[in-house]
């Protein structure tokens, strides 16, 4: 009997829930084609160098690593399903203009990403590529609420964030780069304030007080946004990553019951560059769903391309859509 | 909207109270005589949950408590991974230093490198902090009575809180080295400041100007 336990975190998937999963998968992939997104299907395994071409040590750090037999190099098991699409549109397909790309499969991590959850993720996403304005960002997010709606999900709550204001007041202060900006990015990811204060110190006043500020923004998008200009320095990128922001609430309003902006939000991988988002649903401590915008990844392949996307955990989903009540 | 604070009876749960008065939040019976482990307070649907001080961040993380209290010490043994801290408010003050026995020359044992015996509740702390120092050492795992390590021999140094210092000076211990500061965080589940920030930022807030009120007065 103890020979079958399974490892840790590691999970079979019964009947019930096979059913929901395929049938979510499917119903997904569907949705995805009749948006002109195509099909890719990446390997499980590639060379830990292109694997994580382009990431941070973030994603490294939940890669299995296994020795290739064949070649003596160093595999890896895919962690996350996005920088693949990136590489196989950089360097495999090399269109010009816009590219539409969809997966669906499984990812295996070396530790589970929160409570409850399980090391094999089932990931389905589609990622835009070669869209770099507004109008790309737009597209996605529109994209995941119609998807969460096609997976029967109502009442979803929106969160958006933009990595470019940290980026901008980080550059305006001069840190960009060095120990206190990786220090203050962890910082900020868990609003620890008084961190924030204490390694914001030494800096200009206007700065300090901008990255201190950040903490505190999160909440109704408009209250926020108009908060957030009165705050924060007027430069070029912080305006810039604000209207964005504005035209992405504006965009989904009508789509959700609840949409926020949170400023410290720097919750993804470090690969994403610009506007980020997650959706939450009532009862659920877990985002629904989540992604964003990663321009650099692209370049790391030898072709820059603007690159947005998102993810949905179809496991999560299945198990959302398949209780009638919400779990506490 | 229902609302559960985590906290752990002793230190924490006094200091907090006076804070939670502030933000207008009174548990209905006596924490300290009731055996409930779930209190009501003044405000409805707003209840506290007595829980181990080291649970607190796991009920936080797992959203079984929307918001709890727990010292700095707690949460970097826990990791602090998906969760909020946004508030420092300033209570259980103590530090997390290494003692030794009186009369162990530790400056000499730092300059040799040598590799030494350390007696710890803190292992996660304690690891870090040998490693920024570059020293080599063994850690042993205890959960309490730290002191009784170097006076049994069973490790050259301790790493523990120290409050006022008379535990170690009655067992003729020394303090060599502080490492840090210690105070207790408002955790909040990150869920819970999303989907129910009606309920918690004004919470958070009223709690940020209690503990920053306290400390004007101290």
């Amino acid at each position: 009997m103890r020979n079958w336990i399974l490892p840790e975190a590691i999970e079979d998937i019964l009947p019930a829930e096979a059913a929901r999963i395929e049938s979510l998968r499917r119903r997904l992939l569907d949705h995805f084609s009749a948006h002109g997104y195509r099909l890719v299907q990446p390997p499980l395994v590639e060379h830990l160098e292109s694997l994580l071409t382009g990431t941070g040590r973030d994603l490294e750090l939940q890669t299995f690593k296994v020795v290739d037999p064949l070649s003596g190099r160093m595999l890896g098991v895919r962690a996350d399903t996005t920088p693949q699409v990136a590489r196989i549109d950089a360097h495999l397909l090399n269109e010009a203009g816009v590219t539409r790309l969809c997966y669906a499969g499984s990812v295996l991590r070396t530790m589970p990403a929160g409570p409850g959850t399980t090391r094999e993720v089932v990931q389905i996403g589609a990622e835009l590529f070669g869209e770099p304005g507004i109008a790309g960002d737009r597209e996605v997010v529109r994209l995941l609420l119609s998807s969460l709606r096609e997976a029967g999900l109502a009442r979803l709550h929106l969160d958006l964030g933009h990595v470019g204001v940290y980026r901008a007041l980080a550059a305006g202060a001069g840190i960009a780069g060095n120990a206190e900006d990786g220090e203050l990015f962890a910082a900020l990811r868990v609003k620890d304030a008084p961190a924030v204060a204490a390694l914001t110190s030494r800096l200009p006043a206007a700065w300090r007080e901008a990255l201190c500020a950040l903490p505190g923004l999160y909440g109704p998008a408009g209250e926020v946004l108009a908060d957030a200009r009165a705050r924060l320095p007027d430069t070029p990128a912080i305006a810039n990553a604000l209207s964005a922001l504005d035209a992405l609430a504006v965009a989904a309003a009508d789509e959700v019951e609840a949409l926020h902006v949170d400023l410290a939000d720097l919750t993804g991988y470090h690969y994403q560059n610009g506007a980020i988002f997650s959706v939450f649903t009532a009862g659920q401590t877990r985002a629904l769903g989540n992604g964003g915008r990663y321009d650099g990844i692209g370049k790391a392949f030898g072709r820059a391309r603007p690159a947005t996307g998102f993810t949905l955990d179809l496991r999560h989903l299945a198990d959302v859509t398949g209780v009638t009540a919400p779990r506490a | 909207m229902p609302l559960t604070i985590a906290l752990s009876k002793g230190r924490i749960l006094d200091e907090t109270l006076p804070l939670l008065a502030a933000a207008g939040i009174v548990p209905t019976e006596d924490p300290e005589t009731s055996r409930k482990l779930i209190l009501a307070t003044s405000r409805p649907g707003v209840s506290l949950m007595i829980v181990r001080a080291s649970d607190v961040p796991t009920y936080v993380q797992w959203g079984a408590a929307d918001l709890g209290v727990a010292g700095k010490d707690v949460l970097l043994e826990h990791g602090g991974h998906g969760l909020y801290q946004p508030v420092d408010l300033g209570i259980a003050r103590c530090r997390m230093s290494v003692a030794t026995k009186r009369g162990y020359d530790w400056a000499g044992t730092v300059q040799r490198g040598a590799r030494i015996r350390v007696a710890t509740k803190y292992v996660e702390i304690a690891r870090e902090h040998f490693a920024a120092k570059g020293m080599h050492v063994d850690l042993i795992k205890l959960y309490g009575s730290m002191e009784l390590a170097p006076l049994s021999g069973l490790a050259d140094a301790i790493v523990d809180l120290v409050s006022s210092g008379n535990t170690l000076k009655a067992n003729d211990l020394v303090e060599v080295e502080t490492i840090m500061p210690i105070t207790a965080r408002l955790v909040v589940n990150p869920a819970a400041l999303k989907l129910k920030r009606e309920a918690v930022k004004p919470l958070v807030d009223a709690l940020a100007a209690a503990a920053t009120a306290q400390r004007a007065v101290a």
